[in-house]
Protein backbone atom coordinates (compact mmCIF):
# COMPACT_ATOMS: atom_id res chain seq x y z
CA UNK A 1 0.00 0.00 0.00
CA UNK A 2 1.14 3.52 -0.79
CA UNK A 3 2.08 5.56 2.27
CA UNK A 4 0.59 8.92 3.29
CA UNK A 5 -2.15 8.97 0.68
CA UNK A 6 -4.33 12.09 0.35
CA UNK A 7 -8.06 11.76 0.95
CA UNK A 8 -8.82 11.85 -2.76
CA UNK A 9 -6.67 8.76 -3.28
CA UNK A 10 -8.46 6.62 -0.72
CA UNK A 11 -10.71 3.70 -1.55
CA UNK A 12 -14.44 4.40 -1.45
CA UNK A 13 -16.28 4.38 1.85
CA UNK A 14 -13.52 3.63 4.35
CA UNK A 15 -12.87 0.26 2.70
CA UNK A 16 -9.49 -1.27 1.96
CA UNK A 17 -8.58 -4.30 -0.08
CA UNK A 18 -8.59 -7.41 2.05
CA UNK A 19 -5.30 -9.14 2.98
CA UNK A 20 -3.20 -6.01 3.52
CA UNK A 21 -1.86 -7.54 6.76
CA UNK A 22 0.57 -9.42 4.48
CA UNK A 23 2.32 -6.07 3.91
CA UNK A 24 2.79 -5.59 7.65
CA UNK A 25 5.85 -7.43 8.97
CA UNK A 26 4.82 -8.23 12.52
CA UNK A 27 8.13 -10.05 13.03
CA UNK A 28 10.00 -6.75 13.32
CA UNK A 29 9.64 -6.50 17.09
CA UNK A 30 10.01 -10.11 18.27
CA UNK A 31 11.87 -10.70 21.57
CA UNK A 32 11.71 -14.52 21.59
CA UNK A 33 11.79 -16.73 18.52
CA UNK A 34 10.44 -20.24 18.03
CA UNK A 35 13.03 -22.62 16.56
CA UNK A 36 11.75 -25.57 14.53
CA UNK A 37 13.37 -29.02 14.89
CA UNK A 38 12.14 -30.99 11.88
CA UNK A 39 13.51 -34.36 13.11
CA UNK A 40 11.11 -34.27 16.11
CA UNK A 41 7.98 -32.96 14.29
CA UNK A 42 4.98 -35.33 14.12
CA UNK A 43 3.08 -33.03 11.70
CA UNK A 44 -0.04 -32.69 13.86
CA UNK A 45 -0.34 -29.08 12.54
CA UNK A 46 -1.42 -27.73 15.94
CA UNK A 47 1.11 -24.92 15.52
CA UNK A 48 -0.18 -24.13 12.03
CA UNK A 49 -3.82 -24.02 13.19
CA UNK A 50 -3.11 -21.85 16.22
CA UNK A 51 -0.58 -19.38 14.83
CA UNK A 52 -2.30 -15.94 14.83
CA UNK A 53 -0.01 -14.62 12.09
CA UNK A 54 -0.05 -17.55 9.63
CA UNK A 55 3.72 -17.76 10.14
CA UNK A 56 4.05 -21.56 10.08
CA UNK A 57 5.36 -22.59 6.65
CA UNK A 58 4.05 -25.82 5.11
CA UNK A 59 5.78 -27.67 2.27
CA UNK A 60 4.08 -29.03 -0.85
CA UNK A 61 2.97 -32.14 1.09
CA UNK A 62 1.42 -30.04 3.86
CA UNK A 63 4.17 -30.98 6.29
CA UNK A 64 5.59 -28.29 8.60
CA UNK A 65 8.67 -26.82 6.91
CA UNK A 66 9.64 -23.95 9.24
CA UNK A 67 8.74 -20.50 10.58
CA UNK A 68 8.21 -17.37 8.53
CA UNK A 69 10.14 -14.90 10.68
CA UNK A 70 8.83 -11.94 8.68
CA UNK A 71 5.46 -12.41 10.42
CA UNK A 72 6.26 -14.46 13.55
CA UNK A 73 5.98 -12.02 16.48
CA UNK A 74 7.28 -14.58 18.98
CA UNK A 75 4.08 -15.04 20.95
CA UNK A 76 4.98 -18.67 21.71
CA UNK A 77 1.53 -20.14 21.06
CA UNK A 78 3.10 -22.71 18.69
CA UNK A 79 5.51 -23.82 21.43
CA UNK A 80 2.69 -24.02 24.00
CA UNK A 81 0.46 -26.05 21.66
CA UNK A 82 3.21 -28.37 20.34
CA UNK A 83 2.47 -31.81 21.90
CA UNK A 84 5.97 -33.27 21.44
CA UNK A 85 7.73 -34.61 24.55
CA UNK A 86 10.21 -32.56 26.59
CA UNK A 87 13.29 -34.48 25.46
CA UNK A 88 12.26 -34.46 21.75
CA UNK A 89 10.74 -31.02 21.19
CA UNK A 90 9.79 -29.99 17.65
CA UNK A 91 9.57 -26.33 18.77
CA UNK A 92 11.62 -24.45 21.32
CA UNK A 93 11.64 -20.76 22.23
CA UNK A 94 14.96 -18.95 22.24
CA UNK A 95 15.68 -15.31 23.06
CA UNK A 96 16.51 -13.05 20.10
CA UNK A 97 19.28 -11.39 22.12
CA UNK A 98 21.55 -13.67 24.10
CA UNK B 1 -51.81 8.73 -9.68
CA UNK B 2 -54.07 7.36 -6.92
CA UNK B 3 -55.39 9.77 -4.26
CA UNK B 4 -55.55 8.06 -0.89
CA UNK B 5 -56.19 8.99 2.75
CA UNK B 6 -53.12 8.22 4.85
CA UNK B 7 -51.54 9.22 8.13
CA UNK B 8 -47.89 10.25 8.02
CA UNK B 9 -46.86 6.86 9.30
CA UNK B 10 -49.03 5.05 6.76
CA UNK B 11 -47.62 7.24 4.00
CA UNK B 12 -44.04 6.37 4.98
CA UNK B 13 -44.89 2.65 5.28
CA UNK B 14 -46.56 2.79 1.85
CA UNK B 15 -43.43 4.38 0.37
CA UNK B 16 -41.37 1.60 1.96
CA UNK B 17 -43.63 -1.07 0.44
CA UNK B 18 -43.27 0.46 -2.99
CA UNK B 19 -39.49 0.81 -2.61
CA UNK B 20 -39.34 -2.85 -1.53
CA UNK B 21 -35.89 -2.61 0.12
CA UNK B 22 -33.67 -5.68 0.41
CA UNK B 23 -33.37 -5.42 4.20
CA UNK B 24 -35.29 -3.60 6.93
CA UNK B 25 -34.04 -3.92 10.52
CA UNK B 26 -36.16 -2.05 13.03
CA UNK B 27 -37.45 -1.83 16.58
CA UNK B 28 -40.80 -0.22 17.41
CA UNK B 29 -41.03 3.11 19.27
CA UNK B 30 -43.87 5.60 19.65
CA UNK B 31 -44.79 7.50 17.51
CA UNK B 32 -42.84 5.70 14.73
CA UNK B 33 -44.08 2.22 15.70
CA UNK B 34 -46.68 2.10 12.94
CA UNK B 35 -44.16 2.74 10.18
CA UNK B 36 -42.39 -0.56 10.75
CA UNK B 37 -45.49 -2.32 12.13
CA UNK B 38 -47.43 -1.68 8.93
CA UNK B 39 -44.35 -2.57 6.90
CA UNK B 40 -43.86 -5.85 8.78
CA UNK B 41 -47.47 -6.70 7.85
CA UNK B 42 -46.53 -6.16 4.20
CA UNK B 43 -43.64 -8.58 4.75
CA UNK B 44 -45.93 -11.15 6.42
CA UNK B 45 -48.45 -10.82 3.57
CA UNK B 46 -45.74 -11.40 0.99
CA UNK B 47 -46.24 -7.99 -0.64
CA UNK B 48 -42.51 -7.23 -0.50
CA UNK B 49 -39.40 -9.34 -0.90
CA UNK B 50 -37.68 -7.66 2.06
CA UNK B 51 -35.69 -9.54 4.67
CA UNK B 52 -37.21 -8.09 7.86
CA UNK B 53 -34.93 -8.31 10.89
CA UNK B 54 -36.89 -7.92 14.13
CA UNK B 55 -34.03 -6.85 16.39
CA UNK B 56 -33.91 -6.38 20.17
CA UNK B 57 -32.99 -2.67 20.20
CA UNK B 58 -32.40 0.32 17.96
CA UNK B 59 -28.66 -0.05 18.48
CA UNK B 60 -28.98 -3.49 16.92
CA UNK B 61 -31.35 -2.16 14.27
CA UNK B 62 -28.81 0.35 12.96
CA UNK B 63 -25.99 -2.19 13.34
CA UNK B 64 -27.93 -4.70 11.23
CA UNK B 65 -28.64 -1.95 8.70
CA UNK B 66 -24.92 -1.16 8.43
CA UNK B 67 -24.10 -4.85 8.05
CA UNK B 68 -26.71 -5.34 5.34
CA UNK B 69 -25.62 -2.18 3.52
CA UNK B 70 -21.99 -3.38 3.69
CA UNK B 71 -23.09 -6.52 1.92
CA UNK B 72 -24.55 -4.38 -0.87
CA UNK B 73 -28.24 -4.19 0.04
CA UNK B 74 -30.78 -1.38 -0.26
CA UNK B 75 -31.63 -0.82 3.40
CA UNK B 76 -34.31 1.11 5.32
CA UNK B 77 -35.44 1.52 8.90
CA UNK B 78 -37.57 3.80 11.05
CA UNK B 79 -37.43 5.20 14.57
CA UNK B 80 -38.03 8.13 16.89
CA UNK B 81 -36.64 9.96 19.92
CA UNK B 82 -34.91 7.54 22.35
CA UNK B 83 -34.65 5.03 19.53
CA UNK B 84 -32.66 7.47 17.43
CA UNK B 85 -30.49 8.18 20.47
CA UNK B 86 -29.81 4.49 20.94
CA UNK B 87 -28.84 4.28 17.27
CA UNK B 88 -26.54 7.24 17.59
CA UNK B 89 -23.37 5.24 18.22
CA UNK B 90 -23.81 3.57 14.82
CA UNK B 91 -25.17 6.54 12.81
CA UNK B 92 -21.74 8.09 12.05
CA UNK B 93 -20.40 4.69 11.03
CA UNK B 94 -23.08 4.46 8.34
CA UNK B 95 -22.00 7.82 6.90
CA UNK B 96 -18.28 7.02 7.16
CA UNK B 97 -18.88 3.80 5.21
CA UNK B 98 -20.91 5.87 2.69
CA UNK B 99 -24.01 3.72 3.01
CA UNK B 100 -27.23 5.04 1.50
CA UNK B 101 -29.49 3.85 4.35
CA UNK B 102 -32.89 5.59 4.42
CA UNK B 103 -34.47 6.20 7.83
CA UNK B 104 -38.10 7.17 8.51
CA UNK B 105 -37.75 9.42 11.55
CA UNK B 106 -40.73 10.70 13.51
CA UNK B 107 -39.75 13.73 15.59
CA UNK B 108 -40.42 13.28 19.30
CA UNK B 109 -39.13 15.00 22.43
CA UNK B 110 -36.19 13.43 24.22
CA UNK B 111 -36.56 12.13 27.76
CA UNK B 112 -36.58 13.44 30.43
CA UNK B 113 -39.10 13.94 31.56
CA UNK B 114 -40.46 11.15 29.42
CA UNK B 115 -42.74 12.47 26.69
CA UNK B 116 -44.05 10.97 23.46
CA UNK B 117 -45.05 14.14 21.61
CA UNK B 118 -43.39 16.24 18.97
CA UNK B 119 -40.39 18.41 19.19
CA UNK B 120 -37.20 18.34 17.14
CA UNK B 121 -34.66 17.62 19.88
CA UNK B 122 -34.11 14.00 18.74
CA UNK B 123 -33.32 14.82 15.11
CA UNK B 124 -31.26 17.87 16.08
CA UNK B 125 -29.18 15.78 18.49
CA UNK B 126 -27.89 13.67 15.58
CA UNK B 127 -27.42 16.53 13.14
CA UNK B 128 -23.61 16.30 13.05
CA UNK B 129 -23.30 12.62 12.08
CA UNK B 130 -23.07 12.96 8.30
CA UNK B 131 -26.71 12.08 7.64
CA UNK B 132 -28.90 13.99 5.21
CA UNK B 133 -31.93 15.40 7.06
CA UNK B 134 -35.15 16.41 5.33
CA UNK B 135 -38.12 17.81 7.28
CA UNK B 136 -41.68 17.20 6.05
CA UNK B 137 -44.57 19.63 6.45
CA UNK B 138 -47.30 17.02 5.99
CA UNK B 139 -47.97 13.39 5.05
CA UNK B 140 -47.62 14.11 1.33
CA UNK B 141 -44.14 15.49 1.84
CA UNK B 142 -43.25 12.55 4.08
CA UNK B 143 -44.15 10.18 1.24
CA UNK B 144 -42.39 12.27 -1.40
CA UNK B 145 -39.30 12.81 0.78
CA UNK B 146 -38.80 9.09 1.39
CA UNK B 147 -38.97 8.36 -2.35
CA UNK B 148 -36.60 11.22 -3.16
CA UNK B 149 -34.20 10.21 -0.39
CA UNK B 150 -33.63 6.89 -2.12
CA UNK B 151 -32.49 8.78 -5.21
CA UNK B 152 -30.50 11.37 -3.24
CA UNK B 153 -28.68 8.95 -0.94
CA UNK B 154 -27.90 6.48 -3.73
CA UNK B 155 -26.50 9.15 -6.04
CA UNK B 156 -22.83 8.33 -6.59
CA UNK B 157 -21.73 11.85 -5.68
CA UNK B 158 -23.57 11.59 -2.35
CA UNK B 159 -23.76 8.00 -1.07
CA UNK B 160 -24.60 9.15 2.44
CA UNK B 161 -27.40 7.88 4.66
CA UNK B 162 -30.45 10.07 5.08
CA UNK B 163 -33.49 10.57 7.26
CA UNK B 164 -36.82 12.10 6.34
CA UNK B 165 -38.71 13.35 9.36
CA UNK B 166 -42.34 13.94 10.21
CA UNK B 167 -43.64 15.65 13.36
CA UNK B 168 -44.78 13.10 15.94
CA UNK B 169 -48.60 12.73 16.12
CA UNK B 170 -49.14 16.05 14.30
CA UNK B 171 -48.17 14.41 11.00
CA UNK B 172 -47.51 10.81 11.98
CA UNK B 173 -51.04 10.11 13.25
CA UNK B 174 -53.20 12.63 11.38
CA UNK B 175 -54.97 11.41 8.28
CA UNK B 176 -54.60 13.51 5.17
CA UNK B 177 -55.31 13.17 1.50
CA UNK B 178 -52.15 12.29 -0.37
CA UNK B 179 -51.33 11.48 -3.95
CA UNK B 180 -49.28 8.32 -4.25
CA UNK B 181 -47.52 6.94 -7.29
CA UNK B 182 -48.31 3.61 -8.91
CA UNK B 183 -46.12 0.74 -7.73
CA UNK B 184 -44.58 0.33 -11.18
CA UNK B 185 -43.85 4.05 -11.36
CA UNK B 186 -41.99 3.95 -8.04
CA UNK B 187 -39.93 0.99 -9.25
CA UNK B 188 -39.02 2.95 -12.36
CA UNK B 189 -38.36 6.13 -10.41
CA UNK B 190 -35.93 4.64 -7.88
CA UNK B 191 -34.26 2.26 -10.35
CA UNK B 192 -32.03 -0.67 -9.43
CA UNK B 193 -29.70 -0.42 -6.47
CA UNK B 194 -26.10 0.01 -7.57
CA UNK B 195 -23.60 -1.88 -5.44
CA UNK B 196 -20.24 -0.08 -5.22
CA UNK B 197 -18.47 -2.38 -2.74
CA UNK B 198 -19.69 -5.52 -1.04
CA UNK B 199 -18.31 -7.59 1.79
CA UNK B 200 -19.82 -10.60 -0.01
CA UNK B 201 -17.88 -10.04 -3.23
CA UNK B 202 -15.44 -12.95 -3.18
CA UNK B 203 -13.65 -11.76 -6.31
CA UNK B 204 -12.81 -8.40 -4.74
CA UNK B 205 -12.62 -9.02 -1.00
CA UNK B 206 -12.59 -5.89 1.17
CA UNK B 207 -12.01 -4.93 4.79
CA UNK B 208 -14.38 -2.42 6.40
CA UNK B 209 -14.03 -0.49 9.62
CA UNK B 210 -10.34 -1.02 10.19
CA UNK B 211 -8.49 0.92 12.91
CA UNK B 212 -7.63 4.36 11.63
CA UNK B 213 -5.45 6.52 13.87
CA UNK B 214 -3.61 9.84 13.55
CA UNK B 215 -2.33 8.85 10.12
CA UNK B 216 -5.62 8.38 8.19
CA UNK B 217 -8.73 9.19 10.29
CA UNK B 218 -8.72 12.83 9.14
CA UNK B 219 -8.44 11.78 5.48
CA UNK B 220 -11.36 9.38 5.92
CA UNK B 221 -13.61 12.20 7.19
CA UNK B 222 -13.01 14.41 4.14
CA UNK B 223 -15.16 12.41 1.69
CA UNK B 224 -18.17 13.07 3.98
CA UNK B 225 -17.44 16.81 3.89
CA UNK B 226 -17.26 16.66 0.10
CA UNK B 227 -20.35 14.44 -0.28
CA UNK B 228 -22.40 16.87 1.84
CA UNK B 229 -21.38 19.71 -0.51
CA UNK B 230 -22.45 17.62 -3.51
CA UNK B 231 -25.67 16.66 -1.73
CA UNK B 232 -27.00 20.22 -1.98
CA UNK B 233 -26.97 20.15 -5.76
CA UNK B 234 -28.28 16.57 -5.89
CA UNK B 235 -31.22 17.41 -3.59
CA UNK B 236 -32.08 20.32 -5.90
CA UNK B 237 -31.81 18.18 -9.04
CA UNK B 238 -33.84 15.33 -7.57
CA UNK B 239 -36.48 17.77 -6.26
CA UNK B 240 -36.77 19.50 -9.63
CA UNK B 241 -36.99 16.21 -11.49
CA UNK B 242 -39.68 15.03 -9.06
CA UNK B 243 -41.65 18.17 -9.89
CA UNK B 244 -41.34 17.63 -13.62
CA UNK B 245 -42.45 14.02 -13.31
CA UNK B 246 -45.22 14.29 -10.72
CA UNK B 247 -46.04 18.00 -10.37
CA UNK B 248 -44.65 18.55 -6.87
CA UNK B 249 -41.29 20.31 -6.99
CA UNK B 250 -38.95 20.41 -4.00
CA UNK B 251 -35.88 22.45 -3.09
CA UNK B 252 -33.59 22.88 -0.12
CA UNK B 253 -35.91 25.61 1.15
CA UNK B 254 -39.37 26.77 0.16
CA UNK B 255 -40.44 30.38 0.03
CA UNK B 256 -44.07 31.33 0.62
CA UNK B 257 -45.02 34.92 -0.22
CA UNK B 258 -41.48 35.88 0.74
CA UNK B 259 -40.37 37.76 -2.41
CA UNK B 260 -41.71 41.17 -1.25
CA UNK B 261 -42.07 40.36 2.46
CA UNK B 262 -41.00 42.82 5.15
CA UNK B 263 -41.50 40.42 8.03
CA UNK B 264 -40.95 36.67 7.86
CA UNK B 265 -41.10 33.44 9.77
CA UNK B 266 -38.55 30.65 9.39
CA UNK B 267 -39.58 27.18 10.52
CA UNK B 268 -39.22 23.44 10.07
CA UNK B 269 -41.92 20.82 9.64
CA UNK B 270 -45.64 20.99 10.39
CA UNK B 271 -45.61 24.50 11.90
CA UNK B 272 -45.06 25.82 8.37
CA UNK B 273 -48.64 24.83 7.53
CA UNK B 274 -49.98 26.89 10.44
CA UNK B 275 -47.77 29.82 9.41
CA UNK B 276 -49.14 29.77 5.84
CA UNK B 277 -52.72 30.23 7.10
CA UNK B 278 -51.72 33.26 9.21
CA UNK B 279 -49.67 34.75 6.37
CA UNK B 280 -52.74 34.54 4.11
CA UNK B 281 -54.75 36.46 6.73
CA UNK B 282 -52.05 39.09 7.14
CA UNK B 283 -51.66 39.52 3.40
CA UNK B 284 -55.41 40.23 3.13
CA UNK B 285 -54.91 43.01 5.66
CA UNK B 286 -52.03 44.37 3.58
CA UNK B 287 -49.23 43.17 5.89
CA UNK B 288 -46.24 41.99 3.88
CA UNK B 289 -45.56 38.73 5.70
CA UNK B 290 -43.85 35.65 4.31
CA UNK B 291 -42.57 32.20 5.22
CA UNK B 292 -39.24 30.52 4.71
CA UNK B 293 -39.59 26.79 5.17
CA UNK B 294 -36.32 24.94 5.67
CA UNK B 295 -36.70 21.48 4.14
CA UNK B 296 -33.08 20.33 4.23
CA UNK B 297 -31.35 20.85 7.57
CA UNK B 298 -28.39 18.68 6.51
CA UNK B 299 -26.84 19.73 4.22
CA UNK B 300 -27.59 23.20 5.60
CA UNK B 301 -28.71 25.60 2.84
CA UNK B 302 -26.83 28.60 4.24
CA UNK B 303 -26.46 30.61 1.01
CA UNK B 304 -30.05 29.97 -0.02
CA UNK B 305 -31.44 31.09 3.35
CA UNK B 306 -29.28 34.22 3.39
CA UNK B 307 -30.45 35.12 -0.11
CA UNK B 308 -34.10 34.42 0.68
CA UNK B 309 -34.06 36.60 3.81
CA UNK B 310 -31.84 39.35 2.39
CA UNK B 311 -34.64 41.91 1.89
CA UNK B 312 -36.65 41.08 4.99
CA UNK B 313 -36.59 43.65 7.81
CA UNK B 314 -37.42 41.34 10.70
CA UNK B 315 -37.74 37.56 10.91
CA UNK B 316 -38.86 35.13 13.59
CA UNK B 317 -36.83 31.92 13.54
CA UNK B 318 -38.77 29.10 15.16
CA UNK B 319 -36.88 26.28 16.84
CA UNK B 320 -38.73 23.31 18.27
CA UNK B 321 -35.67 22.40 20.33
CA UNK B 322 -33.15 24.10 22.58
CA UNK B 323 -29.42 23.45 22.62
CA UNK B 324 -29.05 24.57 26.26
CA UNK B 325 -26.09 26.67 25.19
CA UNK B 326 -27.77 30.00 26.10
CA UNK B 327 -27.89 30.68 22.34
CA UNK B 328 -31.39 29.40 21.53
CA UNK B 329 -32.17 26.69 19.01
CA UNK B 330 -30.10 24.99 16.35
CA UNK B 331 -31.88 26.48 13.33
CA UNK B 332 -31.47 30.07 14.48
CA UNK B 333 -27.83 29.57 15.47
CA UNK B 334 -27.00 28.19 12.04
CA UNK B 335 -28.87 31.00 10.30
CA UNK B 336 -27.08 33.62 12.40
CA UNK B 337 -23.78 31.97 11.59
CA UNK B 338 -24.64 31.98 7.87
CA UNK B 339 -25.35 35.72 8.04
CA UNK B 340 -22.05 36.68 9.69
CA UNK B 341 -20.56 38.22 6.56
CA UNK B 342 -23.63 40.21 5.57
CA UNK B 343 -23.33 43.98 5.89
CA UNK B 344 -27.06 44.49 6.28
CA UNK B 345 -28.74 41.73 8.24
CA UNK B 346 -32.42 41.18 8.97
CA UNK B 347 -33.35 41.52 12.63
CA UNK B 348 -33.70 37.98 13.94
CA UNK B 349 -35.67 36.84 16.94
CA UNK B 350 -35.36 33.22 17.96
CA UNK B 351 -38.52 31.62 19.31
CA UNK B 352 -37.94 28.29 21.04
CA UNK B 353 -41.43 26.79 21.08
CA UNK B 354 -43.52 23.66 21.23
CA UNK B 355 -41.22 21.51 23.37
CA UNK B 356 -42.76 18.17 24.28
CA UNK B 357 -45.62 18.71 21.84
CA UNK B 358 -46.87 22.03 23.32
CA UNK B 359 -49.44 23.24 20.80
CA UNK B 360 -48.60 26.17 18.52
CA UNK B 361 -51.85 27.78 17.42
CA UNK B 362 -52.87 30.29 14.76
CA UNK B 363 -53.16 32.85 17.57
CA UNK B 364 -49.56 32.11 18.63
CA UNK B 365 -48.29 32.67 15.10
CA UNK B 366 -50.32 35.90 14.84
CA UNK B 367 -48.69 37.09 18.06
CA UNK B 368 -45.20 36.28 16.76
CA UNK B 369 -45.86 38.12 13.50
CA UNK B 370 -47.20 41.12 15.44
CA UNK B 371 -43.95 41.19 17.40
CA UNK B 372 -42.04 41.13 14.12
CA UNK B 373 -43.99 44.18 12.95
CA UNK B 374 -42.89 45.93 16.13
CA UNK B 375 -39.27 44.90 15.59
CA UNK B 376 -39.34 46.02 11.95
CA UNK B 377 -40.69 49.48 12.82
CA UNK B 378 -38.52 50.03 15.90
CA UNK B 379 -35.41 48.58 14.27
CA UNK B 380 -34.54 46.78 17.50
CA UNK B 381 -34.79 43.18 18.64
CA UNK B 382 -36.42 43.13 22.08
CA UNK B 383 -35.12 39.76 23.20
CA UNK B 384 -32.90 37.68 20.91
CA UNK B 385 -34.00 34.30 22.30
CA UNK B 386 -37.50 33.79 23.64
CA UNK B 387 -39.02 30.64 25.07
CA UNK B 388 -42.45 31.03 23.59
CA UNK B 389 -45.58 29.59 25.18
CA UNK B 390 -44.01 28.42 28.44
CA UNK B 391 -45.59 29.28 31.81
CA UNK B 392 -43.50 31.12 34.37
Amino acid sequence: MKKNMGWKELDFGDSVNAGTAAEFHTGDWRSDRPVFHKENCINCLFCWVNCPDSAIILDENNKVAGIDYRYCKGCGICDTECPTKKEKRALTMEPERK
Amino acid sequence: MPTIAKTGNEAMAEAMRQIDPDVVAAYPITPATEVVMIFSQFVADGLVGTEFVAVESEHSAMSACVGAASAGCRVMTGTSSQGLQLMSEILPIASALRQPIVLCEVNRALSGPINIHCDHSDTMAVRDFGWIQLFSENAQEAYDNILQLVRITENEKVRLPGMATTDGFIISHCMEKIESLDDAEVKKYIGDFKVIKSTLDLDKPITLGSLDLQDYYFEHKMPIVEAMKEAKQVILEVGKDFGQRYGREYGLIEEYKLADAEIAMVALGSTCGTARAVIDELREKGVKAGLLKVRAFRPFPAEEIVKALAKVKAAAVLDRSDMFSNQGGQLCCEIKSAMYDLKQKPLLTNYVYGLGGREISLEDIRKIFAEQQGTASSGKVKQAVQHFGVRE
